[in-house]
């Protein structure tokens, strides 16, 4: 059967006839949700070089080559998306400067160019320097093609690598929020549709991709640590349970905030939008999104991490702690997944014609289905794997140099 | 006009034979310069007008008499005759909504294929208080979002006040049917492109009606030029009090309708 024949047969309500499809889906959903992580991510990295956050520390390289791993494939969803990709070029060539989309391509170039591959390039080329010149074969070969021939480790060349990179940190944290506050803003600044036009989506966007970039460097940093078996830094854990604590209660508040002044302003869209939440929307919303993903971890988080009392509310022993971490961090993981979900599928399932609600038919295969976004799920973690290889982030693989006259 | 909708953003007099040379060398040059300039752009340059048609001159919009409709939905089935619409009842042009409004203040629309083949009639078990049909198209804004949001300005105006899109460029990002408040764009399943009324541009363009026009046999809708006087539509913008779809949007739809019901959105 047709799947939009079957879908017409859930339709409740009145909507308009062109809207029996839905135009955005699952990759939709999966590239917020990425490009989230990337701001997230990035954002933490520059604690530790803005805010001198020395405990995150062994999290900075990592965060950085994370938010690159995602930021190269998030916007692969979008192209396989898209019913022409390959006329997607002409976003750069023949931009109109009026849309939105448009010139988000030009904030996306500037944030993975100048920003992302400037700071890991200034971060790591003295390492690769050192390490070209201990290593044999490809490794060695793609060391030196890295530094671009900046080969120079005099006292003065890494002075300059630190103050430069100090500044692109500078004009990273704009852009980090910019990045990901645009995305914001794609959906927020579509007047058409009630649920999505509001001036805080950027602003709720921003903070939710905060506290996803910071769970998920949790994960990654406990995994990776006790993957390499070494030693979990537990005042690093604690800062990240904090921080993440800190961002969601934030990130809670103007969730709330947004959904206690629709309530307020009970505009027209009103009816059918609490329609929408409790009856299309009450799995991911209220259940994932708002206890699971939201609730939970910030019980969690209070009451384990040194958040709100420098032992934590429950003095629990180290082990089970990280243990509760990681826990908060995948159910956060879950729940932000879950608001780009209600934003993106959400903010299609009723009609502009506020009369009706329909549904979203998920596909198992095809461009669109739920295997190929899967994929994209993944595939920012094998890109991970091959940049660690290349870019190893651990403390332990810094290299010193050797100067007589220290700088 | 072979392809009026290319000729419209920039229109020109019928050219003499030394600037046909011209333009024919310079179309031969153009692959050049595709990179700085909309294909769209240049295919208008290189395109060859025979009539005396002027964009500038004409502004179109369209007059609905929501009291005239009955609903037999001619218009909607001409329309998918006439612009090769997808059959299937989920890609419409237009359609026409029917308003079931009854005593207790519940109001119910329906538009089974869009209103094509007509309504049945349907034994109500409840008081009516009022009903009546409503066509729905593009309203072809004076400031359409849709237009707005297109990354790559595949869909624009034209400068006889119509939205159109370029299906060679269209990307099929599909922003442009978000940021329509009428529903009324859909991507076509054979092109992966936007897909939306566009007034019938090539008939519009040669003096005839819109095919939907053409075929109501009410006169329910009107078809006119609003730079001109005389014309119907300007007749029937002076003679009612009229009301467009979602005002408060600000899109300032030149679809006009009159004895609009306020529970028609």
């Amino acid at each position: 059967m047709d799947p939009l024949q079957e879908v017409l047969r859930q339709v409740t309500g009145y909507i308009y006839p062109n809207e029996v499809e839905l135009h955005w889906g699952l990759l939709v959903v999966v590239y917020p949700y990425l490009t989230g992580l990337v701001a997230g991510a990035f954002i933490l990295a520059s604690l530790v070089r803005i805010f001198d956050v020395k405990e995150v520390q062994p999290t900075y390289r990592l965060a950085l080559l994370t938010a690159l791993a995602y930021l190269i494939v998030a916007p692969l969803a979008l192209l396989l998306h898209l019913g022409h990709p390959e006329r997607s070029f002409e976003i750069f060539l023949t931009p109109n400067f009026h849309s939105a989309m448009a010139m988000f391509g030009f904030v996306y170039a500037w944030y993975l160019m100048v920003v992302l591959l400037l700071e890991i390039w200034l971060d790591y080329r003295k390492d690769m320097v050192l390490w070209a010149k201990k290593e044999t074969g490809l490794l060695r070969w793609t060391h030196l093609l890295l530094t671009l021939g900046a080969t120079d480790l005099s006292p003065n060349s890494l002075r300059f690598d630190r103050s430069a990179s100090r500044f692109i940190t500078l004009i990273g944290i704009p852009s980090a929020f910019l990045l990901h506050g645009y995305v914001g803003f794609i959906f927020g600044s579509v007047k058409a549709n009630p649920w999505w036009s509001s001036v805080l989506i950027p602003v709720v966007f921003l903070f939710s991709a905060i506290v996803s970039g910071i769970a998920l460097m949790l994960l990654i940093y406990f995994l990776s640590t006790l993957l390499r078996g070494k030693p979990v830094d537990m005042p690093c854990m604690d800062k990240l349970a904090s921080f993440l604590f800190y961002a969601l209660v934030v990130d809670f508040s103007l969730e709330m905030l947004d959904f206690i002044h629709r309530l307020y302003e009970a505009e027209e869209s009103i009816h059918i939008l609490s329609q929408l939440v409790f009856s299309r929307l009450f799995l991911s919303l209220i259940i994932l999104q708002a206890f699971l993903g939201t609730v939970v971890p910030l019980i969690l988080l209070g009451s384990v991490s040194p958040a709100l009392r420098r032992k934590g509310i429950l003095n629990l022993p180290e082990e089970l702690r990280r243990l509760l971490y990681a826990g908060a961090a995948i159910l956060i993981q879950i729940g932000i997944f879950s608001t780009r979900w209600n934003v993106v599928i959400g903010g299609q399932l009723f009609s502009k014609s506020l009369r009706g609600l329909t549904t979203y038919k998920m596909q198992l295969m095809g461009l669109e289905g739920l295997l190929t976004s899967g994929f994209l799920l993944l595939l920012p973690i094998l890109v991970l794997l091959l940049l660690i290889h290349i870019l190893p982030p651990w403390e332990e693989s810094e290299q010193h140099v050797e100067t007589p006259a220290g700088d | 006009m072979d392809n009026p909708k290319r000729n419209s953003p920039c229109s020109e007099p019928p050219v003499s034979d030394s600037r046909r040379e011209f333009l024919h060398t310079f179309s031969l040059a153009a692959p050049l310069l595709l990179l700085g300039l909309r294909i769209s752009a240049v295919e208008a340059l290189a395109a060859e007008p025979e009539g005396a048609y002027n964009a500038r001159d004409h502004y179109y919009g369209m007059g609905i008499d929501v009291s005239k409709c009955i609903g037999c939905g001619r218009c909607a089935d001409a329309c998918k005759n006439e612009n090769d619409v997808p059959r299937e009842p989920y890609y419409f042009r237009t359609w026409i909504e029917r308003y079931v409004i009854g005593a207790d203040g519940e109001t119910d629309v329906d538009s089974p294929n869009g209103g094509i083949g007509g309504f049945t009639s349907k034994t109500p078990d409840k008081e009516i208080l009022r009903t009546f049909f409503v066509p729905k198209l593009c309203n072809q804004c004076t400031d359409p979002p849709c237009v707005q949001v297109c990354p790559v300005g595949a869909t624009f105006a034209t400068e006889d006040g119509v939205v159109l899109v370029d299906n060679d460029y269209c990307i099929g990002c599909r922003y442009c049917i978000q940021a329509c408040p009428y529903g009324a764009r859909f991507l076509d399943p054979r092109t992966k492109t936007a897909n939306k009324c566009t007034f019938c541009y090539h008939r519009v363009t040669k003096g005839l009606l819109p095919a939907c026009v053409e075929v109501c046999p009410t006169g329910a809708r009107v078809f006119g030029d609003l730079k001109q006087r005389n014309s119907p539509l300007a007749r029937f913008t002076r003679f009612n009090k009229i009301m467009t779809l979602k005002p408060h949007l600000n899109t300032k739809p030149k679809v006009f309708y009159a004895q609009l019901d306020e529970e028609v959105r």
